[in-house]
């Protein structure tokens, strides 16, 4: 094997990870550490740790990103999973993902058609004579739209691990006498983690920088820390303390990765 | 009956994904001017929407830069996954799936401004060539985290026994590899191209000079409020896509079709 | 492989198609050529109309770019890459980029039209003597009710929304020193206060009004309140001009204690090159009748003393958004405080949108 080929093969990728991933990490860490009037200060990270406003909206980040995720997931496996018993799974799949090609905002603002007090939601609630209530700017209604949002991207990575599954492996668990459920749980489930891992990395991570939706739907109730960093690039323009936030995000997300990496070496799954 | 409630499951999760979508469309041939009530029915946003050439060109610019930017992503991704997946330390990969997820979790703010700052550095001037180079450069990681699952599927005796039976690196690549792994860059390419087109912030900043792409426009419309025109727009390219998928679908089946037959008969 | 190569080409050719055609749109929309001029403004910030008028007059074409936030743009233009000719800043962030050398001065020979303006407007300490600045619409920031919910007397001041009845239906503006410049003139302070103390005080009294608080949003104000979804806002008098003219149970007031008083300001800045066409578009903008045109489009107050004489009397008479002297008296405008005051109002202000 000449392995002198396949790194050639590599150097796009690799100059794209040094230009546009590298370059501009460093340039986030760096400016971290510069207070408003451009001094070397480590006040940044100070503030940020020692502020009980800056932790609980990380602690509150972390929670919101937690359930949206955890929602997404509940919803986007029984839709993996069902969608590929179909027959024409492939264009159902297409179908999913073809929503997420109208703007966010577009969606966004058709949610508060859909929500708002004289919205299609509670003229059901009126019809149904439970009365008109208060939905938008709710933690639920906020939950839901980001979970709406995020449904596609966990679908997909699920769909695909589905589709990698052996059916040869589903026959044997039947034949051996196990249950449907047995067969899920012990068989199928098992074999697609990594797709459900590749999609809450898909999906946490995203979610505790969302910025657009905490306002619009969530009205400013959920504080997260893309709402901060949106803050400190665009209004206050203290880039150093939105820079500090962003390295904070990049660990947390290095954190996950860990916690959803494969933690057995390559090949140890028997094939 | 197992079927049945699957199935009613599903035409839930699709009603919930199409109602915004729907409402949208509704809209686009009501009369007033904003999205509280009925007024009746008109064509007249889709008129404005067709007589309006900087809307259209707009339109265009944004089609352009997503189709091409997510081609190039889906390339450099696939071959990025290629490489992830040779490395043989775990360290190593670690460090590179890390690196490449960094993007994915930027805010599009950080982004946006580190890539500004990055491009005036370099003297690259602002339009349509900064843009296109952002929106590759967000897209890359979603192709490889689409690709690297099917790699890893892949079994390495299945590459040893085509290696045993003398195919190159070549060979092995374009015969064995990407056919197996295609629906995984299929998958890519496709979460690139919602990426691009749902990206404001990157470009927001990395743009300049007249260029401008759909999301921009609507956010910086947003401010009066969203005008119908755009809901018309928002039909439009809805039924274009759906169109696309269906006939992308239809071509597929029928290849696929003519494919079956054919080994049908030589075999 | 030969099926993914052919999609390949297929998506190049697409492309190639895609690129012709926006090139092609864009000549017949006439946005190339030297004859232009970069207007880089806010969205639908100006009269389509006027824009037209002013290509026929003098021959050169406005391309208008938008933006969505005075520091998205003040980002936009300090980095350089761009070439805008004008640019339409709010009041302290002309001082920002003057201080930034961000902005030409205005050559007053080049002017014409500066006695169309009424001199209250002109002068503010955020551009002395306007070297650097020309008003286009000026404003303030009050409190938006709807009739059908809410009597005018329950709300002539700002204390009044502190007001227990009140809860959950208040929407205010997502703006730090907006909101905070509300709880201070509440408190009888200055909107301009940098005193710890003082902003701190502030920001208790604002945690009392998180009960109140139905959300705290943006541009979308305008949207919720037109489609009723609260009793009241709080928000400026361009984006309430607009409300009022979508719902008529609306209705806007400057509470008689204070309030703030704002500017947009054309500029021109650093990396402006098309001379001849700014100071032509300028004139242009300084004309009664074109002023006139522009306020009635997009419903904000103009500082052209010249234009308002040619409005309609209903518009020219209406105290909500053309205050009486007594009232103008009480406004404040915002002076940019440095870098580490501002981070003063917004640390507190976040920690009031954490509260609730």
């Amino acid at each position: 094997m000449t392995k002198r080929r396949t790194w050639l093969y590599f150097i796009p990728y690799g100059l794209w990870l040094a230009l546009f991933v590298i370059a501009p990490v460093a340039l986030i860490i760096y400016q971290s550490f510069f207070d408003l009037g451009h001094h070397f200060t480590l006040g940044n990270y100070s503030a940020y740790f020692q502020s009980a406003t800056y932790l609980k909206m990380t602690l509150n980040s972390v929670w919101y990103a937690f359930l949206i995720t955890l929602f997404t997931g509940l919803i986007s496996y029984p839709t993996a999973y069902f969608l590929h018993g179909l027959k024409h799974r492939q264009l159902w799949l297409l179908l999913v993902i073809l929503p997420t090609w109208i703007n966010i905002l577009l969606k966004a603002y058709a949610f508060i058609g859909i929500f708002s007090q004289a919205g299609l939601a509670n003229q059901f609630l009126s019809f149904i004579g439970i009365g008109p209530q208060q939905i938008l700017f709710t933690n639920a209604s906020f939950i839901f739209v980001a979970t709406y949002i995020q449904i596609p991207f966990m679908i997909l990575p699920i769909f695909n691990a589905l589709d990698d599954l052996n059916p040869a492996f589903i026959n044997a668990s039947q034949d051996l006498g196990a249950s449907g459920w047995q067969t899920f749980t012990k068989v199928v489930f098992p074999l697609t983690l990594p797709g459900v891992k590749a999609g809450v990395q898909a999906v946490f991570i995203p979610s505790l920088s969302l910025f657009m939706l905490t306002r619009l739907i969530g009205g400013n109730k959920v504080i997260t820390l893309g709402t901060a960093i949106e803050e400190h690039f665009l209004t206050t323009m203290n880039w150093g303390m939105g820079s500090t936030i962003g390295v904070v995000l990049i660990i947390a997300m290095v954190v996950v990765m860990l916690l959803t990496g494969d933690q057995k070496p390559k090949g140890g799954t028997p094939r | 009956m197992k079927r049945k409630l699957a199935n009613l499951y599903l035409i839930l999760i699709f009603i919930i994904l199409y109602a915004p979508i729907i409402f949208l469309i509704v809209y686009s041939f009501s009369e007033g001017e904003t999205m509280t009530n009925f007024h009746g029915f008109t064509w007249s946003h889709y008129h404005t929407l067709f007589t309006d050439p900087r809307m259209l060109a707009i339109v265009a610019n944004t089609l352009l830069v997503a189709l091409l930017s997510s081609l190039i992503a889906t390339l450099v991704g696939t071959l990025g996954a290629l490489g992830i997946n040779r490395t043989t330390k775990r360290v190593t990969r670690e460090a590179l799936l890390t690196m490449n997820n960094v993007l994915m979790v930027s805010p599009d703010v950080i982004i946006g401004a580190s890539f500004l700052i990055f491009f005036t550095m370099l003297g690259i001037p602002l339009g349509f060539g900064s843009v296109l180079m952002s929106h590759i450069a967000f897209e890359i990681p979603i192709v490889v985290l689409m690709v690297l699952p099917r790699l890893r599927e892949m079994s390495s005796s299945m590459l040893d026994a085509a290696q045993d039976l003398g195919a190159t690196t070549r060979q092995l690549l374009s015969r064995v590899v990407i056919p197996f792994i295609s629906p995984g860059i299929f998958a890519g390419f496709f979460m690139a191209l919602t990426y691009s087109l749902d990206d404001f912030a990157v470009t927001f900043f990395v743009t300049g000079n007249g260029f401008s792409t759909l999301s921009v426009e609507i956010y910086s419309r947003a401010r009066q409020g969203i005008n119908l025109e755009i809901n018309a727009l928002s039909g439009v390219m809805f039924l274009f896509s759906l169109l696309l998928v269906g006939g992308y679908y239809w071509i597929q089946q029928a290849s696929h079709r003519h494919k079956q037959r054919k080994r049908g008969v030589t075999s | 492989m030969k099926r993914l190569i052919s999609i390949i080409v297929a998506l190049l050719a697409i492309c190639g198609l895609l690129g012709y055609s926006s090139d092609r749109l864009q000549a017949s929309s006439g946005s190339t050529g030297s004859h232009v001029l970069n207007l880089y403004n806010w969205g639908d910030y100006i009269d389509p109309n006027l824009l037209t008028k002013f290509q026929k007059e003098t021959g050169y074409h406005v391309n208008v770019e938008t933006f969505d936030s005075n520091e998205a743009m003040y980002t936009k233009i300090k980095q350089g890459g761009t070439q805008y000719d004008l640019a339409i800043p709010s009041e302290y962030m002309v001082a920002k980029m003057k201080r930034a050398h961000l902005l030409k001065p205005l050559d007053q020979q080049k002017l014409t039209g500066w006695h169309n303006y009424d001199p209250r407007f002109l002068n503010q300490s955020f551009d002395r003597g306007n070297r650097y600045s020309m008003p286009y619409f000026w404003g303030t920031l009050g409190i938006i009710y709807n009739d059908k919910y809410v009597q005018a007397s329950e709300v002539q001041h700002w204390q009044d929304l502190w007001s227990p009845k009140f809860r959950d239906k208040i929407m205010l503006i997502d703006s730090a020193r907006d909101i905070m410049g509300m709880a201070l003139i509440t408190q009888g302070q200055s909107m301009n206060a940098t005193d710890p103390a003082t902003l701190s005080a502030a920001e208790k009294k604002l945690n009392e009004l998180a009960p109140n608080v139905k959300a705290v949003v943006a541009d979308e104000i305008k949207m919720y309140m037109i489609q009723n979804e609260a009793p009241l806002a709080v928000d400026w008098s361009g984006e309430a001009a607009e409300m009022l003219a979508n719902n008529p149970h609306l209705h806007y007031i400057v509470p008689s204690e204070g309030s703030n008083l704002w500017f947009d300001n054309l500029v021109i800045p650093k990396t402006a090159t098309h001379t001849k066409a700014i100071y032509a578009f300028l004139n242009f903008m300084s004309e009664p009748q074109n002023a006139a045109q522009n306020a009635k489009y997009i419903g904000y107050a103009t500082p052209n003393k010249a234009a308002k004489a040619l409005l309609p009397r209903s518009v020219r008479d209406d105290q909500q958004f053309y205050p009486n002297q007594q009232t103008l008296q009480h406004l404040q405008v915002y002076q940019d405080l440095s870098p580490a005051k501002v981070q003063l109002y917004n640390d507190r202000y976040l920690e009031f949108k954490m509260h609730h």
